[in-house]
């Protein structure tokens, strides 16, 4: 690579007497290459341990299940069970459970008033009885095919091996269940538009008039650099920290406004869909400020004097002239901090998500969990069928999540302006 | 001429001298607006005093009940509240060494990967990778907390050094994950302080026959030092107050050890564990989190603080 | 330096009345030319101004000289660049070897954020410095007397080379460039972000510099180039905006009789 250009050195005459410098640019050279090979694989491992997190998921969502079941849903009817009527469903449910369970079943809910599904429901779990005895990764799945055959085979002769997929409709609509296979991320999926609607309903306006405030209204005085200096300290609070507010303020000290006494509603405590809302809508907060703040410093000074030299007082000049320039930027930054409260799982832990909730939420009141509360506690849990759910549901998270970035970069770029 | 000198009588004849007022109405509706726009403002200046007042009364009466005592909070080792011990150091130190594991992992990758991003990789390269790297940032934590038990455990770690020497919950896990999960924002912080070293002081550089690597390490990491302190401190405290991986990897029950192969629960993920499980306001152990938290607190504020401050000290300030 | 102190090689080259020779250089950036067909000689041990309206390519011309443009993706060079006879744009050839015998001092002056001393230091340690402190020291000291700068800095060394003042830097500069042992310095527009005084104290230290070094300047200053070079390149951008050269001369004769109409009217501040 190197070359002298000259056969000799310059004499060393201009240096010190004694000192040398000694040019080995193929050495240097050698150590560029070395090192820019470094720097690259810190860049790939990052890369690859986000391929790797991607892997890991999706071959725990899909896979070959070993499915065992306490008799032949054919032996039930020799139509489809789905296509019986409901009264059909009952007498089938009434011959196969004892009539103690069955008065249970009425009592909690009677069966005229239950729906088709409901019922069907009831005999998948109770008579049916479709157990999973065993699953498998995706990788494995597809190229270990005989082994797991023989291995089912051995082990749970009765069983039926099919491939699964637990992201599946069912799953994106049942409610939590004790039993993985028949466990679903409905409520979850709700519960975290319920939180997310609250928190969005009180962090966007006020964000964005706080960015105003700062931006627009605030002098440099000594109260505006506490509130500038406090809003840059509290994005990097950490969450479980606004979880214990939450938890002493709103699920403890508003109590009776949290749970809905005060409205009325009398079976709740404070560990509501409400206070979560509350709770997350304070941890977003600072984000939602500081990146309205951001989109407004980003409007043109030239527009706010084109207003005023038209004589608009300083809210006309924001509301008319600096708001709907900023609109695509505080967009953005509205978009980011809903997924950050979309992911947020710590401090709703904390506030009191229920562990198990299998209603759906209708009210603010209600008890709630959410989906990333769920994948905490699928994870938890012993057992590599709720792994499976859990890599189900983060998939469901991620995509989630992945639609709203993908929003936010997509408004960013379409109303990205060049003044 | 003579038609704009008679128009502009004219005007002057419609308002009468002495008669505009310039004074001005009194708007109500803007006053109104100020104060809305300043509460909205200072509503987080209320955010943090609760948080203050609240994590100082329930760590007062914490502190103040007959079982604790300051000194042995926080110089003793064991942390049992059943048996009415409260030595905060088994929480405390499995919180640093995950959080430093993590350093570990995330401050040399990250670096590096900033510096082939802004010294090396070509301008569409980077505009590709560089967002990659921030949807790593916006992966949700609990994820992360997945992949730790479900991958780097079993596979990784259990893989490599045999079942029998790794627990299942165990502190290296949780901290390389966490390592992982922080790399992105050491490396896009980084690699904004180092976009932002100007091109002439770079020139100058290779002006007096510098190759690549000298420039990027002897001059522009030099000249981004602040920034990338910034980073590294930021993530420090990302590490700190990072509760779902370790909730879910590091182990649950605290336990005094230097050891990370084995499992012990940190500071974060106590707190997450107790009060996700059903506990009496009145208990002890109710108040102890809040002690945790407060302990918590001021670590993470004294982190964001001296990482503010670098970068006001240090920076070098280009035209 | 006495003729005493040059080797042979050294004596041979001096032969050679060339520090630089460019011929038919072309300069591309990605598909525009921003230079045309530039040809000449650059004459050893002399100052040689580039003129011209901005945009004219006399900037590019001496930045290809160093091979700095290698560093703006997508430029290309066809053509020759002669420095000692052999083409800085071959294959073989390292453009870190040719940037340290070809240094460059830049427009607005860009000491690194550190002391003067580790300023000045930068390049010989890079380099592969093998010295002992007092050595070190010397070397430092020689190179900020060469850029007429020692004694307004030898009491504060370990101090940031970026606390100083604009021409100050800028001379810091120029002593980093001496550091390093070059034989030809590029000054691209050096006194462009300079007030008068130290303008004039560049202007003086070029002309102590000429014994020794070769120097080339890019200048938007007509004074300038009128005052301190020896010779000058005169250049002007074509219909289709590349940049070529229009005259190349000894100053006095480009400034007093050019040969070309387009100089006369540049000279003469008809326009540019």
């Amino acid at each position: 690579m190197s070359t002298t250009l000259n056969p000799g050195e310059r004499p060393t005459g201009y240096l010190p007497e004694g000192a040398d410098i000694n040019r080995n640019i193929a050495a240097r050279r050698l150590r560029g290459k070395i090192w820019q090979a470094l720097f690259f694989s810190s860049l790939v491992i990052g890369l690859l341990a986000l391929g790797t997190l991607l892997y890991t998921i999706i071959d725990d969502s899909f896979g070959y299940i070993a499915v065992q079941t306490k008799i032949d849903p054919e032996e039930l009817s020799d139509r489809p069970l789905a296509e019986l009527s409901k009264e059909e469903l009952i007498e089938i449910l009434r011959a196969n459970i004892s009539a103690g369970l069955f008065r249970r079943f009425d009592r909690d809910e009677p069966f005229s008033e239950r729906s088709k599904e409901s019922v069907l429901q009831l005999i998948e779990e109770r008579v049916i009885g479709r157990e999973v005895v065993a699953s498998f990764k995706l990788t494995e799945s597809l190229l270990e095919r005989e082994r797991i055959e023989a291995t089912v085979r051995e082990r749970f002769p009765r069983a039926r091996l099919e491939f699964h997929s637990w992201l599946n409709r069912d799953f994106l609509t049942r409610p939590m269940s004790s039993v993985p296979i028949l466990a679903g991320v409905g409520n979850a999926i709700l519960g975290s538009l319920w939180v997310i609607a609250i928190t969005m309903i009180l962090a966007v306006p006020i964000g964005i008039l706080g960015g105003v405030y700062l931006e627009e209204y605030a002098s440099d005085t000594w109260y505006y650099r506490l509130i500038e200096t406090n809003i840059n300290n509290l994005a990097g609070v950490p969450s479980i920290i606004y979880g214990i507010l939450g938890l002493a303020v709103f699920v403890r000290a508003l109590e009776p406004l949290t749970s809905g006494a005060a409205f009325g509603v009398t079976d709740s405590n404070g560990r509501t869909i409400l206070s979560a809302g509350l709770t997350m809508a304070l941890l977003v907060l600072p984000l939602m400020i500081i990146n309205a703040r951001e989109a407004i410093r980003a409007v043109p000074q030239s527009i706010r004097q084109a207003s005023y030299g038209l004589g608009a007082t300083k809210w006309q000049t924001v509301w008319h002239h600096v708001l709907p320039n900023a609109l695509p930027g505080i967009l953005t930054g509205t978009i980011l901090s809903m997924s950050r409260a979309m992911g947020e799982t710590a401090p709703l832990i904390v506030v009191g998500a229920s562990t198990f909730v299998v209603f759906f939420p209708d009210s603010v009141f209600d008890k709630f969990t959410v989906i990333p509360i769920q994948i905490y506690n699928w994870t938890s849990q012993p057992g590599s069928q709720f792994r499976n759910i859990a890599a189900a549901a983060i998939i469901v998270l991620l995509v989630t999540l992945l639609l709203l970035n993908a929003t936010a970069i997509l408004l960013r770029n379409r109303f990205k302006r060049s003044y | 001429m003579e038609q704009e000198a008679r128009v502009s009588i004219e005007r002057s004849a419609v308002i009468p001298a002495g008669t505009i007022n310039l004074r001005g109405r009194r708007r109500f509706g803007e006053r109104i607006i100020e104060t809305i726009v300043f509460i909205c403002g200072a509503i987080s200046i209320f955010t943090t005093t609760a948080i203050v007042i609240v994590l100082f009364q329930e760590a007062w009466l914490f502190f103040g009940s007959p079982e604790v005592d300051l000194t042995e909070f926080f110089s003793t080792t064991t942390w049992q509240p059943e048996t009415g011990r409260f030595g905060i150091w088994p929480l405390m130190m499995s919180t640093l060494i995950t959080s430093i594991i993590a350093l570990l992992v995330a401050v040399p990758l990250g670096l590096g990967a900033a510096i082939y991003l802004s010294e090396y990789a070509s301008p569409t390269a980077r505009g590709y990778l560089k967002p990659i790297l921030e949807v790593l940032a916006g992966v949700p934590t609990v994820v992360y907390g997945y992949f730790a038990l479900t991958f780097v455990t079993p596979v990784i770690l259990q893989g490599l050094l045999g079942k029998e020497n790794v627990e299942i919950y165990n502190m290296l896990s949780a901290g390389l994950t966490m390592g992982i999960m922080i790399l992105p924002l050491v490396a896009s912080m980084s690699e904004d302080a180092l976009s932002a070293v100007p091109r002439s002081l770079r020139e100058g550089s290779y002006g007096l026959g510098a190759t690549r690597l000298e420039t990027s390490v002897r001059v522009v990491v030099p000249a981004a030092l602040s920034g990338i302190l910034a980073a590294v401190i930021v993530a420090m405290s990302r590490a700190v107050g990072e509760t779902m991986i370790v909730a879910l990897a590091a182990g649950a029950g605290p336990r005094f050890t230097f050891n990370p192969l084995q499992a012990a629960e940190t500071m974060t993920g106590h707190i997450a564990r107790i009060s996700g499980g059903d506990i009496s306001y009145a208990s002890i152990q109710y108040t102890s989190i809040f002690a945790i938290a407060l302990v918590l607190f001021f670590m993470t504020l004294l982190l964001n603080l001296l990482s503010g401050w670098v970068v006001r000290r240090f920076r070098e300030v280009y035209e | 330096m006495t003729v005493a102190e040059l080797s042979a090689v050294d004596m041979a080259q001096a032969n050679g009345r060339y520090a630089v020779e460019l011929h038919n250089t072309h300069i591309y950036y990605g598909s525009f030319r921003a230079v045309k067909d530039v040809s000449l000689q650059i004459e050893r041990q002399r100052i040689t101004a580039f003129i011209g309206p901005s945009g004219c390519g006399k900037s590019t011309v001496l930045r290809a000289i160093n091979r700095m443009n290698d560093l703006i993706p997508g430029s290309r060079l066809e053509g020759r660049i002669l420095f000692h006879g052999k083409n800085i744009y071959d294959p073989d050839v390292d453009p870190v070897e040719v940037r340290r015998r070809i240094g460059m001092v830049f427009q607005k002056p860009n000491p690194f954020p550190k002391s003067i001393y580790d300023n000045i230091m930068f390049g010989p340690r890079i380099n592969g410095w093998r010295g002992t402190k007092a050595q070190a020291d010397e070397l430092v000291e020689r190179a900020l007397r060469g850029a007429a700068i020692w004694d307004e800095v030898k009491d504060k060394l370990h101090q940031p080379g970026t606390a100083l003042s604009g021409g100050q830097q800028q001379r810091l500069c120029i002593a980093r460039a001496l550091a390093v042992q070059p034989e030809v310095i590029l000054m691209d527009e050096p006194c462009s972000a300079l007030d008068p005084i130290s303008t004039l104290k560049i202007e003086e230290l070029m002309l102590e510099l000429r014994r020794n070094y070769t120097i080339i300047i890019v200048t938007h200053n007509m004074q300038q180039a009128s005052r301190v070079s020896d010779y000058t390149a005169f250049f002007l951008m074509d219909a289709d905006r590349a940049g070529q050269l229009v005259e190349y001369g000894p100053t006095e004769q480009i400034f007093t009789s050019p040969n070309d109409k387009r100089t006369e009217d540049y000279i003469s501040g008809r326009f540019g």
